[in-house]
């Protein structure tokens, strides 16, 4: 479903991805982790070519794109992985001006070229998905962080993705709100949706994951089942970042 | 006093031509504004200098002057223009420059995961722009806009230079024909002030309309 080549990301003389090689199986769900600046936010946009790559290459749902391409090309194809993705970003990037319905169903009009009635007819079954069908005609600015994350959640449904790319989706909540953002992702792993998951939840990277993947300094130090992980990492960096995290507790 | 309302008329009419100059105007420029903001922002370079070049221009050099450049400085190559039509497009290049920045501003204060939301469901540029950058740059942008169309109504006076009978200068041949000043211009400056209020109170109208949507 996805497979990432010798990925490399520069910004200036930094390197913020440094020869990364990534795959996720379909129904697959990679819990992508590692210290703030490992360079795990920018794999995961370098998928969707929110970030572009320096060099390396990607294939997602079917679609090649190589960093060698000419920038037309590449957009062009990157674009069409979009249309297979669905992203959700840690400040969730709701459309302001736009309702909860509307957020959902803004893709299916514009890209899709759906009529309303059908869009909504759409938008209204996601809603409910998320629980938040009571919501359809309130503006993201009269939603709780947590509400306004699961209408991310659905408008990322949306289009019918083979993937969905999660950034620090729950970061930017007040720890109250977290757990109902997690439920609606847990629900759809067990549904089997592929999902690549930068987070710093470990108790969801343990429960839900089928790997994760610990990224250190622009490079991936190790990959394991969660079980596996976090009982004995094999890497002194990986040990390091568990019990930082333990220790934050 | 009732000279002024003898020749009420007479001055409604130069008011006429204010108001449709500086709506004439104020259209063409904020397509001109729209389409140079849109250059600069995402233009190829060529673009990008030629559009900082007509700002840089236009901002730098008095109304007045820009004026007299299309209605008198034309007819040397053979271009001559009537004095409403010139009045409306040296007016809506110069707006034009002032809005284009007006717009560049509100378009970047949109924050950058707005772009990204729209790009991540497989918009297109264009796409984004319309449906999701632009709506929410223009509410920030009604309250500048608004200054500027004020602003505009109230340079309409500069086009009595090149004949236009708009406000002032049907006060001015009022003036000639009756040798008293005050009462006209008053009268004239009452009537901008009544115009420029009008528009004001619109525009306040609207901005508490876009802030309720959202």
């Amino acid at each position: 479903m996805i497979e990432a080549r010798e990925l490399v990301k520069q910004f200036g003389s930094q390197r913020v991805l440094d020869g990364v090689g990534l795959k996720v199986e379909e129904g697959e769900i990679v819990v992508l982790l590692g210290p703030s600046g490992s360079g795990k936010s920018t794999l995961l946009r370098c998928l969707n070519g929110l970030e572009t790559m320096s060099s390396g290459s990607v294939e997602v749902a079917g679609v090649a794109v190589d960093a060698g391409m000419k920038p037309r090309e590449r957009e062009a194809r990157f674009r069409s992985i979009r249309q297979r993705t669905g992203m959700v970003f840690q400040q969730f990037n709701l459309y302001p001006h736009k309702t909860a319905l509307g957020n959902v169903t803004e893709a299916l009009r514009v890209v899709r070229g759906m009529a309303a009635a059908e869009a909504d007819r759409i938008g209204e079954r996601l809603l409910a998905r998320v629980g938040l069908s009571d919501k359809r005609d309130a503006y993201p600015s009269r939603l709780s962080g947590g509400q306004q994350q699961r209408v991310a959640i659905a408008r990322a449904l949306a289009t019918e993705p083979s993937v969905l790319l999660f950034d620090e989706p729950t970061s930017a909540l007040d720890p109250e709100l977290v757990g109902e953002v997690l439920a609606v992702m847990r629900e759809l792993a067990r549904e089997g949706m592929t999902m690549v998951v930068v987070t710093h939840e470990m108790k969801f990277a343990r429960e839900a994951a089928s790997r994760v993947v610990f990224l250190d300094g622009g490079r991936i130090v190790e990959e394991a089942a969660p079980a596996a992980f976090f009982a004995a990492p094999r890497s002194e960096r990986a040990q390091r970042f568990i019990r930082q995290l333990q220790g934050e507790r | 006093m009732d000279l002024v309302f003898d020749n009420a008329g007479f001055l409604l009419r130069g008011a006429y031509y204010t108001l449709l100059i500086t709506l004439l105007s104020m259209f063409f420029g904020l397509l001109i504004g729209l389409a140079v903001a849109l250059m600069r922002l995402r233009g190829p370079w060529p673009l990008r200098a030629l559009a900082r070049g007509y700002v840089s221009v236009i901002r730098g050099t008095p109304a007045l002057v820009q004026i007299v450049i299309v209605y008198y400085g034309l007819v040397d190559y053979g271009i001559t223009l009537g004095p409403i039509t010139a009045a409306v497009i040296a007016l809506s290049i110069n707006v034009g420059a002032f809005l284009s920045e007006t717009f560049r501003g509100a378009i970047q204060a949109v924050p950058k995961g707005q772009l990204e939301a729209a790009y991540a469901s497989g918009m297109t540029t264009w796409q984004a722009m319309r449906r999701i950058i632009l709506p929410q740059a223009a509410r920030i942008a009604l309250p500048p806009m608004g200054n500027t169309f004020v602003g505009m109504l109230k340079e309409t006076s500069l086009v009595s230079v090149i004949t236009v009978t708009e406000l002032l200068r049907s006060a001015q041949l009022l003036i000639a024909q009756y040798y008293v000043n005050m009462p006209f211009y008053i009268g004239i400056a009452v009537m901008y002030w009544v115009m420029s209020t009008a528009f004001t109170t619109l525009l306040h109208a609207m901005e508490r309309r876009l802030a309720r949507a959202y």
